[in-house]
C-alpha cells in the first residue's frame, strides 16, 4: 500500500500567527542590536579621538606661551656703544648685547638675575632696538624671556627654589605670560625656551613638495598606462600584484632603500629634503596608483565611447575625458598618500634626517628635518621643558595635516562640481 | 504555422475566422433556401430567408469591430495583416451575398407560376447551385488559406456568366412569345441577375483569399459580356 | 548578395560591406554579411537580441577596434575606400561616420562645449565666431536650438533624456559626417521624445546616410525605407521596408515580424 502523497498545495502563509509575530520581533531585535553595536563602535572611536585631542591640547597649548620678566633698561646709562642713527645688524652684533643684558638683569632682579632670564634673552633687547632705535636714548621696559626653570615653575612643574623665585617675581609684579612667537619662527636649539618648529616645518614643507612632484605625475601616469594601454598579459598581472603589495610594505624598508640607493650609491646629500622626498615618493606612489586605477576604472565606458565615436584619438580620450572625471578619485588617493607621508618618521630616520639642525633649510639640498622626526627627537630630550614643546609640535603637525587635507578636499570638490 | 508568442492574438484570429465561417454558412443556406422556396413556391420558407438575413448583417458588424480592435491592439504584420484586411473585405462581400439571397426570396410571392409551364425557371436551380458551390468553395479556401482552390473558384465564374446569358436569352424569347407572363419573367430576370452577382461576389472573396495567402493580387480577368448584340 | 539585394542595390552607395565576418576570439558573431548603404534611404537593422545587428553596425565605424578580442574580415568601404586598410585614419573615419548610442551620453560639459568639442579637435572652426555658427547650425539641425539657445552654457547632463539624445545627435552632426549610425537611439526615451527623434531622422534623410538599429519593428517600419533582418549573425533578408513588413519572403523574417518568434 502506498502512503498518501504529500499535498500538492501548500497552505497560504498566515502572516498574523503568533509564531510569525515572534519571528518578526526577533528580526527587529537583531536589527536594533546591530545598530547599537555600530553606534557603540562610533562612540568608542570618538572617545579615543577626543582623548587624544584633549591631552594634546592640554599639554601642548602651554608650549605656545612663555613666561616673561619685565625689566627696565636704562639705555643711555648702559655700556652699549650704539649710534641710534646707524643701527645695522653688524653694529648690533658687535655692540656686546649679551653682557649688557646680563648686567641689566642683575641690576633689576638681584644677584641671580642672570640665572632668571633665558640665555638668549639678549635677542629680545636686540629686537626691541631694531624695532625702534630711538629707545637707545631713553629708559624702556622690555619683557625678557624667563629661563626654563622659571618657565616650568610658572607652569607648575618646577623645583622648589624656582617656585620661590617665581613667587618673588610675581610679588614684584614683573612676571607675565605671553605668546611664544619664537616657537613658530625659530629652529631647534638646546634651550627649550628658545626652540621653535619653523625649521622642521620648512623641512616638512620642502619634503612634501618633493614627494608630491615626484609621486603624483609618476603615479597618475602609471595608473593611466596600466588601465588604458597595457595589454592584459601575465606580466601586467605581475606588475599589478607588485604595486598592490608595495602599498603594504612597512615604511622602514623604504628607508633602507633610500639609504642604500640614494645615499650610498648616488651619494646625494645626507639629511636633505630631496632625499627624504624621494624616499617618501617611493612609498606614496603605489597608493596613488591604486586609487588612480580605481578612479579610472570607474569612469563610465559610455563617455569613452562617446569621445571615440566623435573621432577623438585615444590620447585625447584619456586626457580630455577620462582623466578629468577620474581626478576626484585620484586626488583622494593623493590625500591619503600624502597624509601618510607627512607623518612618517622611520624611513626618514634611516636616511639621516635626525641630525641637530639649528637653521631652517634654504633649499631641497640643505640638511633638514621634518616635524615627526623633530617631535621624536624632542621627546627624547631630558630637560623637562621639552615636554610641552613636543606636545605643541604635535599640535602644529595636526594643524598642518588638517590644512593639507582641507586644501585637497576643496580641490576635489571643485573638480567634482565642474565635471558633473 | 507557428503560434503567436502572445496567445490572445491567436485566439482573436480564431474568433474572427469562426465568425466568417458562420456567416458564410448562413449565406450558403440562404441561397439554397431561396432557390428551394422559388421552386416550390414556399412563401413561409422565403419569409424565413428574409428574416435570417438580419443575423448575417449582425455578424458583419461584429467582425468589423473585432478587426479594428485587432489592428489597433496587435499591430499585425505581413500575412497576419493581409488576413485581417481580407477578413474585413470578405465579410462585407458575404453580407452582400446574403442580401442577394434575401432579394431572391422576396420575389418568390411575386412569381405565381409552376415550373412546368415556365421552362426558364428550370435553369435557375442549376445556376443557383453553381453559384452556391462557388460561395462554398471560396469560404473553404478562406478557411484553409488555399490559393489554388481560390483560383479554381475564380475560373468557375465564367460558368455562371454563361448560365446567365443563356437564361437571359431564353426569358426574353419566352416573354416575347407569352406576353401575359412578362411581369413574372421580369422578376425571374432579376433573380437570374442576382444569382450572377452572387457568382461575381464569390469570385471577389476568392481573389481576396488569394491575396491574403500569397501577397499577390490576381491579374484582371476577362469578364464576359453579359449582353451580346442581337444579330 | 542575394538577387533581390542586387536588384535593389543603389547606383551610388555611400558604404558597402562585402562578406563581412566578425570574430570575438574563437566565437563567430557575424557570418558573411553583404549590404549597401546609400544617402537617400534610411536603412534599419532589425532582429532578435544577440543576432549581431549592433556588432555589425559597429564595424562600420571601426568601434570594434576597442574590443581587444574582436577580429573583422571582409571588406567595408566608404566612398570606395577600404576602411580597414592601414592607410585609413581611424580618427578621421569616426568623424565621417558618426555614431549615436543607446543611452544618451553627453559629455559632462556645457551644451556649447558638447557640440564644440568635435569641431575643435578636428580643427573645423576658424575662430570663436565660426564655432558659434557651427554650434548654432548643429543645434538647429538637431531640432534643439529653440529649446537651449538661452542656456548654452548650462551643463549638457541637466537636459531631459530626449533632449540629451538630440544633443548627442547634434554633437555627431557638428563634425560634418557623411554617415550617421544610430544604435537603438530611442530605447531609453518616452514616446514623445521618440517621436521627435523619428521626425528628426526623417529631416536628416538625404543629407546623411543613416543606419538605425532598432528592437522596435514599428519604429523600423516608420523611419526606414530599407530594412535588413539579422538572425544569428546572418543577414536573412534585405528589402524595401514596406515589402518586408507586408510580404516578407523568408519564413524566419515572417515569424519574427508577426511575433511568432521564440
Amino acid at each position: 500500500m502506498s502512503s498518501a502523497p504529500p499535498s500538492a498545495e501548500r497552505l497560504p502563509t498566515d502572516w498574523k500567527s503568533d509564531a510569525m509575530q515572534r519571528r518578526i520581533a526577533r528580526r527587529y531585535a537583531s536589527e536594533r542590536r546591530f545598530k547599537a553595536a555600530g553606534l557603540l563602535a562610533v562612540l568608542l572611536s570618538a572617545a579615543f579621538l577626543a582623548f587624544l585631542l584633549v591631552t594634546m591640547m592640554g599639554n601642548g597649548l602651554r608650549g605656545f606661551t612663555r613666561t616673561e620678566i619685565a625689566v627696565s633698561v636704562d639705555f643711555p646709562a648702559s655700556p652699549l656703544k650704539l649710534d641710534p642713527a646707524a643701527v645695522t645688524d653688524r653694529a648690533l652684533a658687535e655692540a656686546g648685547l649679551p653682557t649688557m643684558t646680563g648686567a641689566v638683569a642683575e641690576k633689576a632682579l638681584g644677584p641671580d638675575g642672570d640665572d632668571l632670564i633665558a640665555p638668549t634673552a639678549w635677542l629680545a633687547i636686540r629686537d626691541a632696538i631694531k624695532d625702534d632705535p630711538t629707545i637707545l636714548r631713553r629708559t624702556a621696559t622690555i619683557r625678557l624671556p624667563a629661563a626654563t626653570a622659571i618657565d616650568l615653575a610658572n607652569k607648575g612643574k618646577g623645583t622648589p627654589e624656582a617656585e620661590a623665585a617665581v613667587e618673588r617675581l610675581k610679588q614684584a609684579g614683573v612676571l607675565s605670560t605671553g605668546f611664544n612667537a619664537t616657537f613658530l619662527s625659530s629652529s631647534d636649539g638646546t634651550d627649550p625656551t628658545q626652540v621653535g618648529i619653523w625649521g622642521a616645518f620648512k623641512g616638512s614643507l620642502l619634503t612634501m613638495l618633493v614627494t608630491l612632484l615626484l609621486s603624483f605625475p609618476i603615479g597618475v601616469a602609471t595608473a593611466l598606462y596600466l588601465e588604458e594601454y597595457a595589454p592584459k598579459t601575465w606580466w601586467t598581472d605581475i606588475i599589478e600584484v607588485s604595486i598592490n603589495n608595495l602599498a603594504a610594505v612597512p615604511s622602514i624598508i623604504f628607508g633602507l632603500l633610500g639609504l642604500s640607493i640614494f645615499l650610498n650609491f648616488l651619494h646625494l646629500p645626507r639629511s636633505a629634503a630631496l632625499v627624504g622626498g624621494m624616499t617618501l615618493a617611493l612609498m606614496t606612489m603605489p597608493v596613488i596608483v591604486i586609487a588612480g586605477r580605481n578612479a579610472i576604472k570607474a569612469v563610465p565606458p559610455s563617455i569613452r565611447d562617446a569621445a571615440l565615436g566623435i573621432g577623438a584619438s585615444p590620447v585625447q580620450v584619456v586626457f580630455q575625458h577620462v582623466l578629468p572625471l577620474a581626478l576626484p578619485g585620484i586626488l583622494t588617493g593623493t590625500i591619503i598618500g600624502m597624509a601618510r607621508a607627512l607623518g612618517e618618521t622611520a624611513p626618514l630616520l634611516m636616511i639621516g634626517m635626525r641630525a641637530f639642525i639649528a637653521t631652517p633649510p634654504g633649499g631641497v639640498t640643505d640638511p633638514a628635518t621634518v616635524l615627526p622626526v623633530q617631535i621624536f627627537l624632542w621627546s627624547d630630550e631630558v630637560s623637562k621643558g621639552f615636554v610641552e614643546k613636543t606636545s605643541a609640535a604635535i599640535i602644529v603637525l595636526l594643524v598642518f595635516l588638517l590644512a593639507m587635507n582641507g586644501l585637497a578636499i576643496y580641490l576635489r570638490n571643485k573638480f567634482e562640481r565642474r565635471w558633473s | 504555422m507557428a503560434e503567436h508568442t502572445i496567445k490572445a492574438f491567436d485566439e482573436e484570429i480564431d474568433t474572427l475566422r469562426g465568425l466568417i465561417a458562420e456567416m458564410g454558412g448562413r449565406a450558403e443556406a440562404a441561397i439554397e433556401n431561396a432557390m428551394v422556396a422559388l421552386l416550390r413556391q414556399d412563401r413561409d420558407l422565403a419569409a424565413q430567408v428574409v428574416a435570417d438575413d438580419k443575423r448575417i448583417d449582425a455578424i458583419e458588424a461584429e467582425v468589423e469591430k473585432l478587426v479594428i480592435q485587432v489592428i489597433a491592439l496587435r499591430a499585425p504584420m505581413a500575412n497576419d495583416l493581409r488576413d485581417v484586411i481580407a477578413a474585413l473585405k470578405i465579410v462585407s462581400v458575404v453580407e452582400r451575398i446574403g442580401d442577394y439571397a434575401k432579394n431572391i426570396a422576396k420575389r418568390v410571392p411575386m412569381i405565381a407560376t409552376n415550373s412546368r409551364t415556365m421552362e426558364p425557371v428550370s435553369l435557375l436551380p442549376s445556376m443557383g447551385q453553381v453559384a452556391g458551390e462557388m460561395v462554398h468553395d471560396a469560404l473553404n479556401a478562406f478557411a484553409a488559406r488555399d490559393p489554388d482552390l481560390a483560383l479554381a473558384v475564380v475560373e468557375r465564374d465564367t460558368v455562371v456568366d454563361d448560365f446567365y446569358n443563356s437564361v437571359f436569352r431564353t426569358l426574353v424569347t419566352f416573354m416575347v412569345e407569352n406576353p401575359k407572363t412578362i411581369s413574372e419573367c421580369a422578376h425571374l430576370l432579376f433573380v437570374a441577375k442576382n444569382i450572377e452577382r452572387i457568382g461575381d461576389h464569390a469570385t471577389n472573396v476568392a481573389e481576396m483569399v488569394y491575396y491574403a495567402a500569397t501577397g499577390q493580387t490576381l491579374p484582371d480577368r476577362e469578364r464576359r459580356q453579359d449582353l451580346q448584340p442581337e444579330e | 548578395m542575394t538577387e533581390e539585394q542586387k536588384a535593389l542595390a543603389p547606383a551610388d552607395p555611400k558604404m558597402t560591406a562585402r562578406d563581412v565576418k566578425v570574430f570575438y576570439g574563437p566565437k563567430q558573431a557575424i557570418k558573411g554579411v553583404s549590404i549597401d548603404v546609400d544617402m537617400d534611404n534610411v536603412t534599419a537593422f532589425i532582429g532578435p537580441s544577440g543576432c549581431g545587428k549592433s556588432t555589425f553596425l559597429r564595424t562600420l565605424n571601426r568601434m570594434n577596434d576597442t574590443v581587444a578580442s574582436a577580429r573583422v574580415e571582409g571588406t567595408i568601404t566608404l566612398d570606395g575606400d577600404d576602411i580597414y586598410a592601414p592607410s585609413m585614419d581611424v580618427v578621421q573615419l569616426r568623424a565621417r561616420v558618426g555614431m549615436v548610442f543607446q543611452k544618451p551620453n553627453p559629455f559632462p560639459k556645457s551644451i556649447y562645449e558638447n557640440i564644440a568639442y568635435g569641431p575643435r579637435i578636428h580643427g573645423l572652426a576658424a575662430g570663436k565666431a565660426d564655432m558659434d555658427v557651427i554650434v548654432e547650425k548643429s543645434l538647429r539641425r538637431a531640432g534643439l536650438w529653440e529649446e537651449v539657445k538661452d542656456r548654452l552654457h548650462d551643463s549638457g547632463t541637466a537636459l531631459s533624456g530626449g533632449q540629451q539624445q538630440r544633443l548627442c545627435i547634434g554633437r555627431a552632426i557638428a563634425v560634418e559626417p557623411e554617415v550617421i549610425l544610430m544604435d537603438e537611439p530611442c530605447s531609453a526615451l518616452d514616446p514623445i521624445a521618440t517621436a521627435k527623434i523619428e521626425e528628426l531622422i526623417h529631416e536628416l534623410r538625404g543629407r546623411y546616410a543613416i543606419v538605425i538599429v532598432t528592437h522596435n519593428m514599428q519604429q523600423a517600419a516608420r523611419v526606414s525605407q530599407r530594412t535588413a533582418f539579422f538572425h544569428l549573425g546572418e543577414l536573412v533578408e534585405y528589402g524595401v521596408t514596406s515589402d518586408i513588413f507586408t510580404n516578407p519572403r523568408q519564413e524566419r523574417t515572417k515569424d519574427y515580424i508577426t511575433g511568432r518568434y521564440g
